[in-house]
């Protein structure tokens, strides 16, 4: 623990910080062209599939539980999301399920 | 006060995740020998989960600084899309920008992408308090984890979980409301091909560059679909 562990704490900052800015500073005081228009409009469908996927990265099929926990835990979230459009009953519910199934299986 | 209880309730799904990962980050960075203010520092500045976690080893292994800077690069590229989406809501955001553009996690932005501000509100001003209370919520865990994460014997294991639920809510949100399903979908294929052929520590820059590839293929197709609907 020393001052160089503060520059890497500086280090992680500033790179996180500029990679938030930077499409913020590329188009300012211009007009944002049509094309990042409509990526900007698309990319949170695109990137919410990509979080989803993020999240359960690390589910190894072939070890304990092989992913059932993961798969039964999500299919409950979007089956009560659809039907009590609920974000806090669907989320609670559904880790809830998860804690208890990956302790049982 | 009534405004606060708004911002409270549409921050709920974010908070139990945040508080236990928060915990969970600052419990292992004290084992390591960074205490609070350590944590504190990470969790106001640095304000990304997974770097953070990841960070945790780059300090206690004394890391090069270049070793720091890519890995902050790779795990965090992610961030680029979230400013492209926010660039049009946060426009004209005043003195409250620079902290919304700080505040930009993956959960927030899973509550602020679409735009939408209930009623009451100005658009800054609830973005703001969204973002405020999400970090809040961050170093709250964070300073609980340093000080007595190691009385906690509760098994926690699986409320991580929460952070991926609220990931699925937003998605199905999404497909109820927009008829164009392709952009959804390009997010979902890209990223499985992407991680069963980078694997789990490396698919995300790949993925994002996919993305983007597909989005521009389709863009014909996805803009006269929305336009439908």
């Amino acid at each position: 623990m020393n001052w160089l562990d503060m520059v890497r704490v500086g280090i992680m900052a500033l790179v996180t910080f500029l990679l938030r800015l930077l499409p913020f500073i590329a188009f300012r005081n211009k007009q944002i062209p049509k094309y990042v228009e409509y990526l900007g409009n698309v990319l949170p469908f695109s990137v919410m599939a990509m979080l989803v996927v993020y999240c359960l990265k690390s589910v190894n099929f072939l070890s304990a539980g092989h992913g059932i926990p993961e798969l039964i835990s999500v299919v409950i979230v979007a089956a009560l999301h659809i039907w009590k459009k609920n974000t806090v009953l669907s989320v609670v519910l559904g880790t809830v399920c998860y804690m208890i199934l990956i302790r049982i299986m | 006060m009534h405004k606060l209880k708004i911002v409270l309730r549409n921050t709920m799904p974010v908070m139990a995740g945040y508080i236990v990962l928060g915990t969970g980050f600052g419990l292992l960075l004290n084992e390591k020998g960074y205490g609070f203010f350590w944590s504190l520092a990470m969790s106001l500045f640095i304000y990304a989960g997974a770097l953070q976690y990841v960070g945790v080893s780059l300090l206690s292994s004394s890391a090069s600084l270049i070793t720091v800077a890519i890995t902050s690069l790779v795990i965090n590229a992610r961030h680029l899309f979230y400013g492209i989406t926010m660039i049009g809501h946060y426009k004209d955001a005043g003195a409250k920008k620079p902290y919304l553009i700080h505040a930009l996690t993956d959960e927030t932005y899973s509550l602020v992408c679409t735009g939408e501000v209930p009623e009451g509100f100005s658009k800054h001003e609830y973005f703001f308090l969204v973002s405020l209370f999400d970090q809040i919520y961050w170093v709250t865990g964070s300073i609980i984890g340093s000080l007595i994460g190691s009385l906690i014997t509760a098994d926690m294991t699986g409320l991580e979980f929460s952070m991926t639920a609220l990931f699925v809510t937003v998605v199905v949100e999404q497909w109820i409301k927009e008829k164009n399903h392709i952009p959804v979908l390009i997010g979902f294929a890209a990223s499985i091909v992407s991680l069963l052929i980078f694997g789990a520590d490396n698919f995300i820059i790949p993925d994002m560059i996919g993305i983007i590839i597909l989005l521009s293929i389709f863009r014909k197709p996805v803009e006269e679909g929305r336009k439908k609907s």
